[in-house]
């Protein structure tokens, strides 16, 4: 080899390996990303089913955890290389952004086709927040941008047989705050701990003041303060902040709740360390992988108020959404169909121990799993609600529970400092109108 | 050199300056033009605000400042407690002391591990209720100490900069056993030749010539330390309330949590200024030392 050819078989060799980079794409196969790391197996068998069935090769790619896969999706989103199909993990904002650039598709046609039977057996609500109605405050035109395939609800699971050593009855849980106080008392002098959950993730503070908000005050006016007319500092939300100051000081939360992830609550409540806990229905699967012979039940949250039905957070678990700019949109969307199939959902049901996001799915639930489905009527999801909270107002109201929680805050100095932030960023989004 | 050979010569560096400028030169200039924008990391559209950003991190943002008071917190109790500490095992170590080569593998164990694994070992150990912290402090009487380390204000901030202080401190360990083993012996047999005591010793001679290693070893300390994050994640995710918040998750809430990624990239900018402006000062403090007589 002579001297001179180095830099041209150099050059050569860059640009070979540069091209290997490429992602190898097959022009017939649907890809889909996915976060569900529990899942993977039980998706791979779908994918399975519906090639030997259609033909159709489907391949399931998982990016975990959740917080790389929301970045991978973002990223991806910028550069025009989402798959087929995708979930968009994040606020109801992020899905507006994601649609208003143009990268999903809109499916309300599909979905009312034939009469809407497709949308009729489908839960309404976790389909509603894939939905976008006319007028909605994030400017995305009307339509249906994503299809739920499981669903779930938050609510309260308690430990009947620490209810018996504690000579409560474990057929009739507590359903008013005045029983979940009184409950919570007994349990304490037997030395059971009282409520676990994870804490320290701000957003399951959120779930239980937006559950007593809801209660207390309804949804107009939980409206008309997201829209800046009702202040933080008005006597309901007063009220909702000190039903966290009673819990801490009647002993009722377990011990080190305040900065706890989830995964520690559960470990403590399947081991039998904690009376009660705020969960979401999939802690079916996972306390069953804890503890296969905890003997719980699920309970509403605690009513705090008469006035206004009593609602729990709740909607869609994980949702599909089809790249607007695919090739394959049509076999996209016709697998989404397949996937959200009665038959489909009882298998992903029964193996993952999730609620189906399809009503004709409920059929051999687990009992627990049962009880949670009982109460998908009654859930509620921000995302539902036609305008938003400012994140930084919503931050710095779930960390003010927080310092509520530690005793290092009364409900009025946080009502007052969440309403001078929300004065702020009301300020600022009159200034950015004015600009635009 | 002909034209033909310099291009060769060239070619030669060319993937190394591409890869440099891609995934260095370019993130780092897209930063500074991010932090003028107003943008959800998602959107095609970004709206120019200048320094609008900056101006907000400057005037309202009490979090934020809170955070690096946190970060700086815990960088003083690393810069003092968890170098003293190095630099007593590293003196043991260089004294030949039985064993000497299990502790240095020993030591060196809590750095190799990862940030979320100690983080979720302490968060064991620390539990309010099943904690081996309380379970010992019980053990021997002091019943009225135990408490929620993590969740307590009062204690929190301090229990994570401990963990982080266990976690690293094997590295100055390294660093200062390797400055002390290159100190020539014949400067301590010389001086002890001259009646000098252990710790005129320690003050005369090894304190002088360890001074660049000192300068390293606190360079890195900080710099690791302000930059804390994966313990917090893993112990009390920067709470309760904000007590143990530091600038890097509160970047990475900005970004991911609140969407705002212009602002995100304004509080790095912020921070690596502040880092810049540490390690300045800190090198000039060095650097007086090294030519005081």
């Amino acid at each position: 080899m002579t001297h001179r050819k180095k830099p041209w078989i150099l050059g050569v060799c860059l640009a070979v390996a540069l091209a290997g980079c490429a992602q190898k794409q097959n022009a017939s196969q649907l890809t889909i990303w996915h976060w569900m790391s529990d899942r993977e197996d039980v998706f791979q068998e779908l994918a399975n089913r519906y090639h030997a069935s259609t033909g159709v090769s489907v391949r399931f790619q998982l990016f975990a955890p959740s917080d790389a896969y929301s970045q991978k999706v973002k990223a991806a989103a910028q550069t025009s290389t989402l798959p087929d199909i995708f979930g968009i993990l994040g606020e109801k904002r992020d899905f507006a952004s994601f649609i208003l650039s143009g990268h999903v598709a809109n499916l309300a046609a599909e979905v009312d086709a034939g009469e809407g039977s497709w949308r009729k057996v489908l839960f309404e609500k976790p389909l509603l927040m894939n939905e976008f109605m006319a007028g909605n405050s994030y400017g995305v035109g009307v339509g249906t941008y994503g299809i739920p395939i499981d669903v779930m609800n938050i609510q309260f699971v308690y430990n009947k047989e620490l209810f018996r050593q504690a000579g409560l009855d474990p057929g009739k849980p507590p359903a008013t705050w005045k029983e979940f106080l009184s409950a919570s008392a007994k349990l304490k002098e037997k030395g059971i701990q009282g409520l676990v959950s994870g804490w320290g993730e701000i957003w399951m503070i959120e779930c239980l003041a937006s559950n007593f908000a809801s209660n207390i005050m309804g949804e107009e006016k939980v409206l008309a303060t997201l829209r800046g007319k009702v202040p933080y500092t008005d006597s309901d939300w007063i009220r909702v902040l000190k039903f966290f100051q009673e819990m801490r000081e009647q002993g009722v939360l377990a011990d080190g709740v305040v900065t706890m992830i989830n995964k520690r609550a559960e470990q403590l409540f399947a081991n039998g360390q904690a009376a009660f806990a705020m969960n979401g229905s999939w802690c079916v699967n996972v306390y069953h992988g804890m503890n296969p012979n905890l003997d719980y039940g699920v309970m509403l949250p605690p009513r705090v108020s008469n006035a206004y039905p009593q609602v729990i957070w709740g909607g869609a678990g994980s949702s599909l959404m089809v790249n607007e700019k695919s090739s394959r949109k049509k076999q996209a969307i016709d697998f989404l169909q397949w996937l959200t199939a009665k038959d489909q959902q009882v298998y992903l049901a029964a193996q993952t121990r999730n609620l189906p996001s399809n009503r004709e799915a409920l059929v051999d639930l687990h009992p627990i799993l049962a009880e949670f489905a009982n109460g998908m009527d009654r859930a509620v999801h921000p995302s539902l609600l036609p305008l938003a909270e400012f994140p930084l107002v919503t931050e710095a109201f779930t960390k003010g529970i927080q310092s509520i929680l530690i005793g290092e805050k009364t409900p009025e100095e946080v009502a007052e400092e969440v309403q001078a932030l929300k004065e702020r960023e009301l300020q600022k989004q009159s200034a950015r109108n004015k600009q635009s | 050199m002909r034209f033909k050979d310099q291009l060769e010569n060239y070619l030669f560096v060319l993937p190394a300056i591409i890869l440099f400028a891609v995934f260095s030169i370019y993130p780092f200039l897209k930063v500074f033009q991010l932090s003028v924008y107003e943008w959800d990391g998602i959107s095609s559209m970004m709206r120019f605000v200048g320094l609008a950003n900056f101006w907000d991190i400057f005037r309202h943002n009490g979090v934020w400042w809170t955070s690096v008071w946190n970060a700086i917190y815990i960088t003083l109790l690393a810069l003092t407690f968890q170098n003293i500490l190095a630099l007593l095992l590293a003196l043991a170590c260089d004294k030949g002391i039985r064993g000497g080569h299990v502790y240095r593998v020993i030591f060196y164990l809590p750095p190799v591990l990862s940030g979320i694994v100690v983080g979720l070992i302490w968060s064991w150990i620390y539990d309010g209720n099943y904690g081996l912290l309380n379970h010992w402090l019980k053990a021997i009487g002091l019943d009225s100490l135990t408490r929620s380390w993590l969740s307590d204000p009062k204690t929190a901030l301090t229990s994570v900069a401990v963990i982080h202080m266990w976690k690293g401190f094997g590295w100055g360990f390294v660093i200062l056993l390797a400055g002390l083993q290159n100190i020539p012996r014949e400067l301590y047999e010389a001086a002890r030749v001259d009646g000098a005591s252990g710790w005129q010793v320690f003050k005369e001679v090894t304190v002088p010539m360890m001074i660049p290693v000192f300068i390293l070893v606190a360079i890195l300390t900080v710099l690791g330390t302000m930059q804390i994050f994966d313990i917090i994640i893993s112990t009390t995710g920067g709470g309760p309330g904000y007590h143990t918040e530091v600038p890097v998750t509160r970047i990475l809430s900005t970004m991911t949590g609140t969407s705002q990624f212009g602002y995100a990239c304004a509080e790095g900018i912020m921070f690596g200024i502040l880092l810049l402006l540490v390690s300045l000062f800190q090198m000039r403090i060095g650097k007086t030392f090294r030519q005081a007589p």
